[in-house]
């Protein structure tokens, strides 16, 4: 055992000893960085939270508001007098790819009604008039109505008035997917980094790791700063995926440069490690921390504009909604994804971050407790 | 003989009501193994944490190896390893890797191979923290306390916890890192190992000093290394010590809750004859006797009138 073996005294510290290493500047932040790294990607649930969720979120809600192909009606004809004629003219009709007519006994014809099988029932009356019989409180049989009479109507030769010409807009850019997924990075970002700097302080905290921390010539500012640092790394990995699988599932067009969009988010994860760092700095408890930020995130999850435009709120908070950091962060993602907005552009929105993330990270360090 | 630490008149309040440490001072020598000794409570580990730099005291002067707190606190934690009572270090990172980060704090730390060998973990170096048995988490604590060479360690109930074998692995570790010149403080509440590991002890009651000394020292101020212990009938309501202190040979008395009476004696040959004698007078008849070394738990009754562990 090398307890035995003959070394030289250590009050004597010019001697030399080949034993001992010379650590540089940044070696304390270096490992801390890689410390804190090596731990998140040993814990599974980290990972999960982080990377699979998101991507889930996105990939739901994709699916849940993509854009379908219109409706297809479906409409019962009651047998007898003009039946088949009006088959053959809805058949021919310029609408006839939305409208699936079929000729069915009257009382099979009501009953499919009735059950929702048929949006609405045409029955021929022996004058040689077309009754419709559809139900004002269900807006796919409203539609049905107004898309037959249009279709038997032109069919029987209705000349407009007026003439008229329309665009189909469901170019990317300009959906909802587009909406959802720069605000979904932004929430992430900020989940991810209050979260992630809160829960990992308020348990060293608990287990005395801090203290321990402290009882060693560590810098208190490097550790801080690795810890953020860290939030950073991540936040690169979950922009790159978040962006890429709305590239690749659902045609994304990043206006933007990538470079652009990941230094908006630098800014928002800086804010939020700052935040993250304000709420845990002296909570003893995961209870209590947790408590703190979620009453610190509600008002953004609610008022930045996450899943719809904050335009819905009312005028007067306007200005109080442009000033959580969270808007910021959405807005300027929004802005250089989808517009391809400079960076210069979006001065006012990172100026907001910034201000967030130096004021918290300087309060968080007057009132830190690391015991 | 130069002082690795010295503290005077230290004094530490919390919240303006509880006085955990009143007074207390302390010398330790360079080199030395110092143990502070007491039961829970006495203000051990808020001494200790006063002069690992991690709490302020509320009034008196700390001094290590020379340097202060408030002047020199970054060239004071280069030069001290700690572990405190409880640290539940990162349960993913391996062994290895939490020394390298411990180690990396340190302007001239030791190589983490020769830290993990001395310790004994060279054989666990790759296993994840939360893998490790108590003893074996003990010994890392300890691993990254020595991981920056220190010239000095603070030691905060190391043993607490632990198996008899965990435990005498630990004291070899302390001997090594005291054998090439290193000064410990220990904080304890087991009896054997101040007894065993230290060269001075200090005993601490409510938040003072009530004794110093060599374990043998301490032990020969009570009077007697022999301690006689005894129940009689009749005994047990409160009869007063004084007849027993008057027996030939018995330097002091002090009677458990359970109505053993325990005297402390010089030369037991002549007590118990005396002791029997005596019993014979007082028509009783004898329920126990046994006799026994003295140690410091009978210095730590003798002195507080209780046990160190009255948990």
């Amino acid at each position: 055992m090398s307890v035995s073996e003959p070394l030289p005294k250590l009050k004597d510290p010019g001697s030399q000893q080949p034993a001992l290493l010379r650590n540089g500047r940044w070696s304390g932040f270096n490992h801390l960085l890689a410390a804190r790294m090596t731990e998140l990607w040993r814990e599974p649930e980290v990972m999960f939270w982080v990377f699979v969720f998101p991507l889930l979120l996105a990939l739901g809600l994709g699916v849940a508001f993509r854009d379908k192909p219109a409706d297809v009606t479906p409409v019962a004809i009651v047998a007898g007098g003009e039946a088949q004629s009006a088959l053959t003219m809805l058949e021919h009709s310029p609408e006839h790819s939305l409208i699936r007519a079929e000729i069915a006994e009257r009382s099979a014809a009501l009953k499919g009604f009735r059950l929702g099988k048929y949006d609405l029932v045409i029955e021929p009356t022996p004058a040689g008039e077309f009754h419709y019989l559809y139900d004002p409180a269900r807006p796919e049989s409203v539609l049905s109505h107004r898309e037959v009479d249009d279709a038997l109507q032109s069919a029987a030769g209705r000349k407009n008035p007026l003439t008229t010409s329309t665009t189909v807009s469901s170019e990317p850019g300009s959906r909802y997917i587009d909406f959802l997924i720069p605000g979904l990075i932004g929430m992430n970002v900020m989940n991810a980094a209050m979260w992630g700097i809160g829960f990992a302080l308020v348990d060293m905290r608990q287990r005395k790791l801090l203290k321990r921390f402290v009882g060693t010539p560590m810098r208190r500012s490097d550790f801080l700063t690795a810890l953020a640092t860290s939030r950073i790394v991540l936040m690169f990995v979950e922009v790159v995926l978040l962006l890429g699988f709305g590239v690749f599932f659902f045609h994304m067009r990043v206006m933007g440069s990538w470079l652009a969009i990941l230094l908006v988010g630098t800014f928002g994860a800086l804010a939020f490690s700052g935040i993250g760092l304000l709420s845990a700095s002296r909570a003893q408890k995961i209870e209590t921390a947790s408590g703190l930020m979620n009453l610190i995130m509600m008002p953004m999850w609610i008022f930045s504009g996450v899943f719809f435009s904050y335009e819905r709120f009312p005028a007067v908070i306007q200005p109080f909604i442009k000033a959580l950091p969270l808007t910021a962060l959405n807005d300027a993602l929004r802005a250089t994804v989808l517009e391809g907005a400079t960076l210069a552009s979006q001065s006012g929105r990172l100026l907001v971050m910034a201000v967030w993330g130096v004021l918290s990270f300087l309060l968080a360090l007057r009132v830190f407790r690391w015991t | 003989m130069t002082l690795a630490i010295q503290c005077r008149d230290l004094r530490k309040t919390y919240d303006g009501k509880v006085e955990a440490v009143r007074g207390l001072n302390l010398e330790i020598e360079s080199g030395e193994c110092f143990g502070l000794l007491g039961p829970n409570g006495a203000g051990k580990t808020t001494t200790i944490e006063i002069l690992e730099g991690l709490l302020s005291p509320s009034s008196g002067q700390v001094t290590i190896v020379g340097k202060t707190w408030e002047s020199d606190a970054r060239e004071l934690r280069e030069s001290m390893g700690i572990s405190l009572q409880e640290t539940r270090l990162a349960e993913k990172l391996t062994v290895r890797e939490t020394i390298d980060l411990f180690a990396s704090f340190y302007r001239e730390p030791r190589r983490s191979d020769d830290v993990l060998e001395e310790l004994q973990l060279t054989e666990k170096a790759d296993a994840w923290v939360g893998k490790l048995s108590g003893g074996q988490r003990q010994r890392l604590a300890v691993a990254t306390a020595l991981v920056g060479n220190p010239k000095v360690l603070f030691l905060d109930e190391p043993t607490t916890g632990l198996d008899p074998q965990s435990r005498r692995q630990l004291w070899d570790i302390v001997r090594g890192f005291q054998k090439r010149g290193g000064t410990v403080l220990l904080t304890t509440h087991y009896m054997e190992e101040a007894e065993r590991l230290c060269d001075r002890l200090a005993i601490i009651d409510h938040g003072q000093v009530i004794a110093e000394g060599t374990p043998a020292d301490l032990i020969a101020r009570l009077g007697g290394h022999h301690v006689v212990e005894f129940a009689a009938s009749g005994e047990q309501n409160g009869a007063s010590t004084e007849i027993w202190k008057q027996l030939p040979g018995v330097k002091s008395v002090h009677k458990e809750d359970d109505g053993l009476v325990c005297l402390h004696v010089q030369e037991p040959h002549l007590t118990i004859p005396a002791l029997l004698d005596s019993i014979v007078k007082r028509n009783s008849h004898l329920l126990h006797l046994s006799t026994r070394q003295a140690s410091l738990e009978d210095v730590f009754v003798r002195l507080t009138g209780r046990h160190l562990r009255e948990d």
